[in-house]
């Protein structure tokens, strides 16, 4: 379903990312969606996700809910007959979905993802707050009916309170590479 | 004597979810000869969801580690598989990107640090059935797990894409290594399919379904407990376990260990040191006959 309106950049676009360039050479024999576990949940199925972007759909493609559902079992990509790393497509195409504001509003995965890098980006990660932060921001209800399984985690030091510290030459270090990252570019 | 660098990872370091995993690990390091020298000054690897937040910074995050241990030039070695993967998948992606590559170099100098892309980084569990090897640690077995059931779990990441060492769809490393603690590896259909990661925090009605698949294929073939290689497999499949029986009407009571802990239990190191209070879902009972 080619649109009149249909941007013919995209392709080019995915390609250009570092795991993107898969999306020229499949075939369309549906084995990545017939491998993936959460195929029936997603809005377009891997494979249609892949046409769809072909066609240029770049709208639809990225507010999808589709990528989202992606577990990063890696089950389609070892599958995939002509090797797209299909995985990574979809981890670029997150990317892209977040750099052009177009995340779908009912999956809460990307702000997970966010909040999760934002602790990474500090060098170590909190359980605790992370999780709490993410109950807190999304659904503030559900942290009540999360009380039981987070109450047995921590009578069985079974989640981080304090993250663990970097040394301060360490963090600064760590600061530093990361701002040099953030400079313009990108990882294109 | 064997010599890696080690990398804990969050969840497997002293303050981490999964402390049992990594306490173990070194508790049986001891008992195999293996020289795990932590590596300094560590960050956090990125794991999966950094990548798709800010792929340069991913990179970079991770590029930073791998910088480090290339100072010490051996073998880095992780028990955590999403750790594995993201170190294993930097690696490629700077021989693939050059571009990519200059970008991650440029920002490293900043740090005042440079990769050469020379580090190998391995699974905990490659290192002890491939280095160590099968017959060395039946060697060590004082106390043979006669008759356990195990479902071996190996979960996605320590087998696929596939860096590595065993088969990404069948792979049976764990279970010989089962086999040499001298328990009884079960039949196991789904040993690696995925158990809903990180998605049980942000969509959990759906990471549920996934374990309880993998608790019904578990429990049907005759296990008594399951072994994990991954942190948060072991997190999905224990400290949800009692989420699924809500959600499902279930009674599953299927404890879940690392592979560590095992084979702790078989060379006879205390169940102290081997975390095994750790679990949600105690493992005592099971257990209690090869004490």
């Amino acid at each position: 379903m080619v649109t009149e309106t249909g941007n013919k950049g995209f392709i080019d676009e995915v390609g250009a990312l570092p795991g993107g360039e898969g999306i020229k050479i499949c075939i369309q024999c549906g084995t990545c969606t017939a491998s993936c576990p959460n195929a029936d949940r997603m809005e377009h199925t891997p494979s249609e996700l892949i046409a769809m972007a072909r066609a240029g759909m770049k709208q639809e493609v990225l507010s999808s809910n589709a990528m989202w559902y992606c577990l990063s079992c890696y089950m389609c990509t070892v599958r995939c007959p002509r090797g797209v790393k299909f995985t990574d497509l979809m981890h670029a195409l997150e990317y892209l979905s977040i750099r052009e504001g177009l995340v779908h509003a009912k999956t809460l995965t990307p702000t997970m993802y966010r909040l999760f890098n934002h602790y990474c980006s500090m060098g170590n990660l909190s359980e605790l707050w992370f999780m709490l932060r993410f109950y807190l921001q999304t659904n503030p209800l559900r942290s009540w009916r999360m009380i039981p399984v987070a109450f047995n985690m921590l009578r069985r030091h079974r989640i981080s309170i304090k993250s663990r510290k970097l040394t301060r030459a360490g963090s600064r270090q760590l600061k530093a590479i990361l701002d040099k990252a953030e400079s313009p570019g990108g990882a294109e | 004597m064997k010599y890696y660098t080690y990398f804990p990872g969050c969840s497997c370091s002293s303050e981490g979810g999964a402390r049992a995993y990594g306490g173990s690990m070194r508790a049986i390091a001891k008992v195999l000869g293996l020289e795990l020298k932590e590596l300094d000054d560590w960050s956090c690897c990125g794991s999966t969801p950094s990548g798709s937040v800010d792929e340069l910074g991913a990179f970079c995050l991770a590029a930073r580690d791998l910088a480090l241990a290339e100072k010490t030039g051996l073998d880095m070695v992780t028990p955590c598989s999403a750790c594995y993967v993201i170190f294993n998948r930097t690696n490629s992606y700077l021989k693939q990107y050059p571009r990519l590559k200059a970008k991650v170099d440029e920002a490293l100098a900043a740090g005042d640090l440079k990769y050469d892309g020379l580090i190998k980084v391995r699974h905990a569990l490659d290192i002890i059935t491939t280095d160590i090897g099968y017959d060395a640690i039946r060697a060590k077995v004082t106390k043979p797990l006669a008759g356990l059931k195990v479902a071996p779990y190996y979960g996605c990441q320590v087998v696929r894409p596939g860096f590595g060492f065993d088969h990404p769809e069948n792979p049976q490393s764990l279970d010989k290594l089962i086999a040499s603690l001298g328990g009884e590896p079960t039949r196991f259909p789904l040993k690696t399919h995925c158990c809903g990661g990180s998605l049980i925090i942000s969509e959990e009605a759906l990471a549920l379904d996934l374990t309880r698949k993998l608790l019904e294929s578990a429990t049907s073939n005759g296990a008594e407990c399951l072994v994990t290689v991954c942190p948060l497999c072991q997190t999905n499949l224990d400290a949800y376990q009692n989420r699924v029986n809500q959600k499902f009407k279930t009674s599953y009571k299927l404890p879940v260990l690392f592979f560590t802990q095992l084979m702790g239990i078989a060379f006879g190191i205390g169940e102290k040191e081997l975390g095994i209070k750790n679990s949600i879902v105690s493992a005592e009972k099971v257990l209690l006959k090869y004490r």
